[in-house]
């Protein structure tokens, strides 16, 4: 049998098609594998899923203060971009009316206005940017819930930040170092390029620290811990009082609390 | 078949053209045989494997603990002599070499300019010194190729592979 | 084949050079944001995507518009298509590809592209969409080479060109479906999460691809290059009309389920775009203007007395094509993000140096277009002759 030319150029076209197909659906089959969370542990018991519960009550206590934000800064590396179409916010404060839309009325105008209501990633149980990503560079670990971000992986496509109903996540509109105060050397910056966010510390919490936030609040308005835990900080502090969640109603289930 | 000729010095040149880089690097390799001055952390005398596995393959070994540490929270290597390291670019590779006077040198002399690790992994001595981390540029430096690094390394010991430790050149540590 | 590109005029190669001159500007300019980042674009932190993915949704829809001329043909016999309908498949190959660039750039990431089939997650519908994407391309560049070397070797094409044209059918609609899907699945962008999502692309896909196609004919018409014959160019015309008509009810379905019901967050991203929110009205004019443009096209196509004035044809279909444009390529994806997820109107015009990578892709297609129908053409005629 003869090989034309045009025979050699198919076959090996069909063969490097073929190889391609293969290695894609095998991984294809493993990270459906891999995304699966069930909500209970092998033992029955509760998945364990960090969160947090801030009480604005002691916020308010101190107009204008930022110290949560500082020292989230100072940990993670994150620039401080003056431009509002290019900022990056890991935690940052936001005013009632846009953070809770639907509670607004007179009462929260006047009380609540220019106080300080720190908001960030809620780690959601159903996180939306997690089963947006087209490579797995966003996830939600299974040990404890964080949804956690891989720079290396990231493509850049920003598809986690238009399916993130919070704002959450940044993208690198231009490359974050010159905007650094203080480089960090035990954390990476971040690439020009990519898209970042809120870790709630994973790297501190692997270290057995508590978040830089929690750890940075002097008047300890910042709870931590496993929500499935009754005993936990969180879980201590959201049963003293009432909170609020951002659009729980979009099924998102997040996992930030605001005690009001 | 008249224009065979042309045919095949044509095809001459154009493996020429392309195979030129290559013959480029190896006439430049020729000229300047010399081997970078590559430094060696002082009081250390063992890596975290065997100096010939380092050299073949330490970028699959950082890619194995960037995923480990990233996508595993899996923090602990252990090496292959039983001892316990972290996982960590910044903490325990450079907690012994130096970026620029072992990292880049390498990386100069063999032409791999590659690697983007630097674009967000911190160098922390040269951030101490107040040097920005874009403002580096190595260059492979004169030596003696019997002093290349192969012939210094290692013996096991057990010092802490974490403490940071002022360099010395690798001159005059020949085991 | 690939040597009848070649062969040509001087306005032939003057095209070619001007086209090649706008594709390399884009290209430099891609290369500069890629450089210095993409905040020299317009891009925001609330409008995360702009221009460059309107572009995208607008040509995938193009891409899948072949199909208004291969169905016909293939499955209904509709021999007035016989000579237009190679031109609609290297239309639609060509418009995908140019569909992927626009995704391409927009990327802050564009090199690490392949992690998407390396880290393959089926969650995702960017990674449906490539794989759709690629293989509709792969697809029509298979049946397209293989039937013109068919012809010009003077033999019927091989039947499993058949097999593939018609698996391209609903590959077609499979390309925009998820494309609606990417947008229509996202909890946080209320003015997107419709179910009709995917039906109105593809009417409104269908109507600027017919639209299209007729300008292109008659275009070539104009130029005396090829006459792909009157009565194919009136049955693109009856395409387009139906499938206009279809999107514009489609798009009143939209407008009673929002404006009746009154949910403030789905009211609001149709107010900002139609009217202006916040003393913002940057995209009034030109949604109005998208809205006249489709009435006006389906006043030609429709009133009798000026459907028959055949130098009328290529304004309706101009516009009709240029609403689609507008609505989709700009106006989709401005509408989705303002006002933010915040409440805030945050303003986004896209600027200097997205039209110029713009302009780029479009002058690329436009050169590919341009060869792939010349090589089609020139094997066509030599086949007859």
């Amino acid at each position: 049998m003869k090989i034309t030319r045009k025979d050699f150029l198919r076959l090996s076209g069909l063969s490097v098609l073929a190889a391609g197909a293969v290695r894609t659906f095998e991984a294809a089959k493993a990270a459906g594998q891999s995304a699966i969370r069930p909500l209970r542990g092998s033992g029955g018991a509760p998945r364990k899923q960090l969160a947090m519960a801030i009480d604005l009550r002691k916020c308010r206590q101190r107009p204008g203060c930022d110290l949560c934000m500082k020292a989230c800064r100072d940990a993670h590396n994150v620039p401080v971009i003056a431009d509002p179409r290019h900022e990056v916010k890991w935690i940052w404060n936001a005013p009632f009316a846009e953070v809770f839309p639907l509670e607004q009325s007179a009462y929260t105008e006047r009380n609540y206005t220019g106080s300080p209501l720190p908001v960030l990633c809620n780690h959601c149980d159903e996180p939306a940017c997690v089963r947006v990503c087209p490579t797995g560079a966003t996830w939600k670990r299974s040990e404890d819930g964080i949804v956690m971000m891989d720079w290396h992986r990231c493509i850049g496509c920003k598809y986690c930040m238009v399916a993130c109903p919070y704002e959450a996540r940044s993208f690198n509109f231009v490359d974050p170092r010159p905007y650094i105060e203080h480089i960090n050397s035990d954390f990476p910056t971040r690439s020009m390029g990519v898209v970042e966010k809120c870790n709630f510390c994973a790297e501190r919490l692997a270290a057995g620290k508590q978040p830089a936030c929690v750890e940075a609040c002097p008047a300890n308005a910042i709870a931590f811990g496993d929500s499935s835990d009754p005993n936990s900080p969180v879980c201590l502090a959201l049963s003293a009082s009432f909170s609020l969640r951002r659009k729980p109603e979009l099924g998102t289930g997040p996992n930030v609390h605001s005690i009001v | 078949m008249r224009d065979r000729v042309w045919i095949y010095s044509g095809l001459a040149v154009f493996v020429a053209v392309l195979t030129c880089p290559f013959w480029y690097a190896l006439a430049r390799a020729h000229a300047a045989s010399r081997p970078p001055q590559l430094v060696l952390p002082a009081n250390q005398t063992q890596c975290v494997a065997p100096v010939s596995f380092m050299r073949a393959s330490h970028m699959q070994m950082l890619l194995d603990w960037r995923e480990d540490v990233v996508r595993r929270d899996d923090h602990r290597f252990v090496a292959y002599d039983g001892k316990i390291y972290q996982k960590s670019l910044t903490r325990t590779c450079l907690g012994c070499h130096s970026k620029q006077q072992f990292c880049d040198r390498c990386h100069a002399y063999t032409g791999v300019s590659g690697p983007y690790c630097w674009d967000c992994h911190n160098d922390p001595r040269h951030l101490a010194a107040g040097v920005t981390p874009e403002a580096q540029s190595m260059r492979a430096g004169g030596f003696d190729r019997t002093q290349s690094m192969l012939s210094h390394f290692p013996k096991l010991t057990t010092s802490s592979p974490t403490s940071r430790q002022p360099e010395q050149t690798a001159a005059g540590r020949t085991p | 084949m690939f040597e009848k590109a070649l062969a040509g005029g001087r306005r032939y190669w003057l095209w070619v050079g001007f086209l090649l001159a706008v594709s390399f500007l884009g290209l430099f300019d891609w290369v500069r944001e890629q450089q210095i980042g993409l905040g020299v674009t317009a891009l925001t932190r609330d409008v995360p995507w702009g221009l460059y993915i309107g572009q995208f949704v607008f040509f995938v829809g193009l891409g899948a518009s072949a199909l208004v001329v291969v169905l016909p043909y293939y499955l209904h016999n509709w021999k007035a298509f016989a000579k237009i309908t190679l031109l609609g498949e290297i239309l639609g190959m060509v418009s995908v590809f140019m569909a992927m660039l626009f995704i391409f750039v927009s990327m802050g990431r564009p090199m690490r592209l392949i992690n998407v089939l390396w880290y393959p997650h089926p969650n995702s519908l960017i990674f449906w969409d490539i794989n759709v994407l690629s293989g509709y391309v792969l697809l029509n560049a298979i049946v397209t080479t293989t039937i013109l070397w068919s012809e010009r070797q003077g033999i019927a094409p091989p039947r499993w060109t058949r097999f593939l044209v018609m698996l391209s059918l609903p590959w077609a609609v499979s390309i925009h479906t998820v494309t609606a899907f990417i947008l229509c699945g996202l909890v946080a962008r209320p003015y997107w999460l419709t179910p009709l999502m995917a039906p109105r692309f593809l009417a409104s896909a269908f109507t600027s691809g017919a639209a299209l196609l007729a300008l292109l004919a008659l275009l070539m018409r104009r130029l005396g290059v090829f006459d792909v014959g009157e009565e194919a160019i009136q049955k693109l015309r009856t395409i387009a009309t139906y499938c206009l008509l279809t999107h514009v009810f489609f798009d009143l379905n939209e407008i009673f389920t929002v404006f009746y019901s009154r949910i403030p967050e789905h009211v609001a991203h149709i107010d900002y775009l139609f009217a202006g929110l916040d003393g913002n009205d940057l995209y009034a004019p030109w949604m109005q203007l998208s809205a006249l443009f489709a009435l006006a096209a389906l006043a030609i196509f429709l009133i009798p007395a000026l459907r028959n004035r055949s130098s009328l044809l290529p304004w309706a279909c101009a516009f009709a094509f240029f609403s689609m444009l507008i609505e989709k390529g700009l106006g989709l994806m401005v509408g989705g993000f303002v006002p933010t997820a915040f409440g805030v109107t945050a303003a986004y015009a896209p600027n200097l140096s997205e039209w110029t990578v713009v302009a780029g892709i479009w002058a690329f297609g436009a050169l590919l277009i341009t060869v792939l129908y010349k090589i089609a053409l020139a094997v066509r005629a030599e086949a007859e002759s």
